[in-house]
């Protein structure tokens, strides 16, 4: 008998539908694990009542033979940058402190028509800019994993670092995330579990704290492929109220898994191995590599050229987009205010309350970018490499289906370790974040473990709205690495 | 080009943020590390090349103008730090 906190959301689908567990045991077993993991400060706002609630309704609706489909009863966790009509939304940010929402995302309203349970809202570093959970004006989050033999606590990745650890430590049985340049692959690798981007327009972004809205784009984590389809299929859909919302069906994502990945082509960007690349992360590639070739794929060399430009283009165009969307706190409207003499120095007094250090470097950074003389050189600039980017993944995908990297240089770190320093902070997405400029879909698997213990994950990116293909080849390399490690139990 | 003092503070007005003193040569040296890294895009051509300005192949689409929402003062003041009659408030703007 699988423990409530073990299982899959197939798994948990298969029971429900069997009726060997209900909504209530699963979302009872999870509150209970919230409480006990409360060191993690995965959450930060739990909402046990509400899962009960959720949790009844699903009953309810089986006892009379009707269900909402795959998530029906499933406990989830929504990342906290979610508008949830009722419940406290803060971004992780002094500056939301307090805000409760009169209206739900449309992401999260999506999970709820389609039966999920709630159980809480979860941490991330502050309007989701950061790599490891360091900013949140709301504390670290831990990762559930340490290094063998060194107790240090390790960072989860971010931004989306509550949602990978709860996912990771069992408490919940998925979590939507958000992604702009790597916010959910990353903290997935980080914690041993899958996270997956869809493709820019995939998911609405209606409801969604606006970070960067170029490249801002929902996603699910979950600790297996098919549970990634699951969820992404309850997320996804078109939306009016998002004007970059694609007006397109959404597929049965779940279905496309086991096509397998016989003669497909797999594209190998000799730009994504850096200089001075840790060698275990090399050696995963190819192991990689091998799985993929070994179930019949066919690897092709190819060629982004402007890859290394992808870093500091997006560390133009995210903050300078951030800049205009934080523009709105301005402690008038919502969230926290400092009075001040005049209208002007009550902005400038909330803003500088509200926020904390990284979210101001990167609001005057965009300011400079965008500034009068600048804007040519730095934005127009960074605008225009991003469209050479764009590019080299156009032409790539005419020699290939689609391409397989790492997702980080390297596994969780220590807390503290790489706060002190910006870029190094930065570098942490270098693999990540070509995808997100050119808005395509990709997705994490944990693959392995490194020399001291800690989960690795490999990196398929796919074409445009093709996340189906993806989805094979992730099935395919999750198959192929049997990765069943777990974080020691505490 | 390095970020000084003077353009932190004349950013951090521009952006409505209050900096304290003892904070001004610390962003200082920080946004010039950035801006100095970033500039590597200067290396690369980009003659002729159009700015990306959308991310998927799409036109924005049209609605009719008309109001389809409305009569919920009260949900739109609710989280106003200060509000007053069922508006908004700030400080005294025009005398």
């Amino acid at each position: 008998m699988t423990a409530p906190t073990d299982f899959t959301i197939a798994g948990a689908r298969d029971a429900l539908d069997a009726g060997t567990v209900s909504a209530r045991e699963l979302a009872e077993a999870h509150i209970a694990a919230m409480e006990r993991a409360r060191e993690l400060n995965a959450f930060i706002t739990e909402t046990p009542a509400r899962a009960l609630e959720d949790a009844d309704a699903s009953d309810a609706r089986r006892a009379r033979g009707e269900t909402l489909g795959p998530l029906d009863g499933i406990p989830l966790a929504i990342k906290d940058l979610f508008c949830t009509e009722g419940v406290m939304t803060t971004a992780a940010s002094h500056i939301l402190e307090g805000f409760v929402p009169p209206y739900e995302s449309t992401v999260s309203a999506n999970l709820r028509s389609a039966g999920s349970v709630m159980l809480g809202k979860t941490n991330l570093d502050e309007f989701a800019m950061g790599s490891s959970n360091e900013t949140s004006y709301f504390g670290n989050v831990e990762n559930p994993w340490r290094r063998d033999g060194d107790n240090r606590p390790l960072v989860p990745g971010g931004s989306s670092g509550g949602a990978a650890a709860a996912v990771s430590g069992r408490l919940c049985l998925g979590a939507t995330g958000t992604d702009t340049g790597g916010s959910i692959r990353q903290p997935a690798a980080f914690c041993g579990i899958v996270g997956m981007k869809p493709t820019y327009g995939r998911c609405s972004r209606w409801g969604v704290v606006a970070f960067a809205s170029s490249l801002d784009q929902a996603g699910p984590m979950t600790r297996s492929v098919r549970d990634a389809a699951i969820l992404l299929g309850g997320m996804a859909g078109f939306d009016p109220r998002d004007s970059t919302s694609a007006d397109m069906a959404v597929p049965d994502f779940e279905a496309a898994l086991d096509g397998g990945v016989k003669g497909l082509r797999v594209g190998i960007p000799a730009e994504y191995a850096i200089d001075g690349m840790n060698p275990e992360i090399a050696a995963l590639w190819d192991q990689g590599k091998e799985w993929l070739r070994d179930a019949g794929a066919e690897l092709v060399d190819i060629s982004l050229p402007y890859t290394k430009y992808a870093l500091p283009a997006y560390y133009i165009i995210a903050p300078a987009e951030a800049s205009s969307n934080l523009a709105r706190y301005d402690g008038v409207r919502y969230g926290q205010r400092e009075e001040g003499t005049d209208l002007t120095e009550l902005y400038e007094n909330t803003r500088a309350a509200g926020f904390g250090i990284e979210v101001r470097r990167r609001i005057l950074i965009g300011t400079y970018v965008l500034s009068a003389g600048y804007y040519d050189a730095y934005y127009l600039k960074a605008q225009k490499v991003r469209a050479l980017i764009a590019r080299d993944f156009t032409q790539a995908y005419e020699k290939c289906d689609v391409i397989l990297t790492p997702t980080t240089p390297g596994p969780a770190f220590a807390a503290g370790e790489k706060s002190d320093d910006p870029i190094a902070m930065y570098l942490n997405d270098v693999l990540t974040v070509p995808a997100s400029l050119a808005g395509l879909p990709a997705i994490s698997v944990p693959a392995g473990l490194s020399g001291d213990g800690l989960p690795l994950g490999l990196h398929l990116i796919g074409k445009a709205f093709d996340e189906e293909t993806m989805f094979r080849a992730a099935q395919t390399l999750e198959d192929a690495a049997g990765f069943d490690a777990r974080p020691a139990p505490r | 080009m390095a970020v000084d003092r003077d353009t932190v503070i004349r950013v951090a007005r521009l952006a409505r943020i209050k900096v304290p003193e003892g904070d001004l040569d610390t962003l200082a040296g920080e946004l010039s590390n950035i801006i100095g890294w970033v500039e590597q895009l200067e290396e690369v051509d980009t003659d002729g090349v159009a700015p990306m300005t959308s991310v998927a192949d799409m036109k924005l689409r049209w609605r009719a103008d008309e109001v389809t929402d409305g009569g919920i003062r009260d949900r739109v003041t609710a989280n106003a730090p200060d509000p007053q009659d069922g508006m908004f408030s700030v400080p005294k703007v025009i005398e």
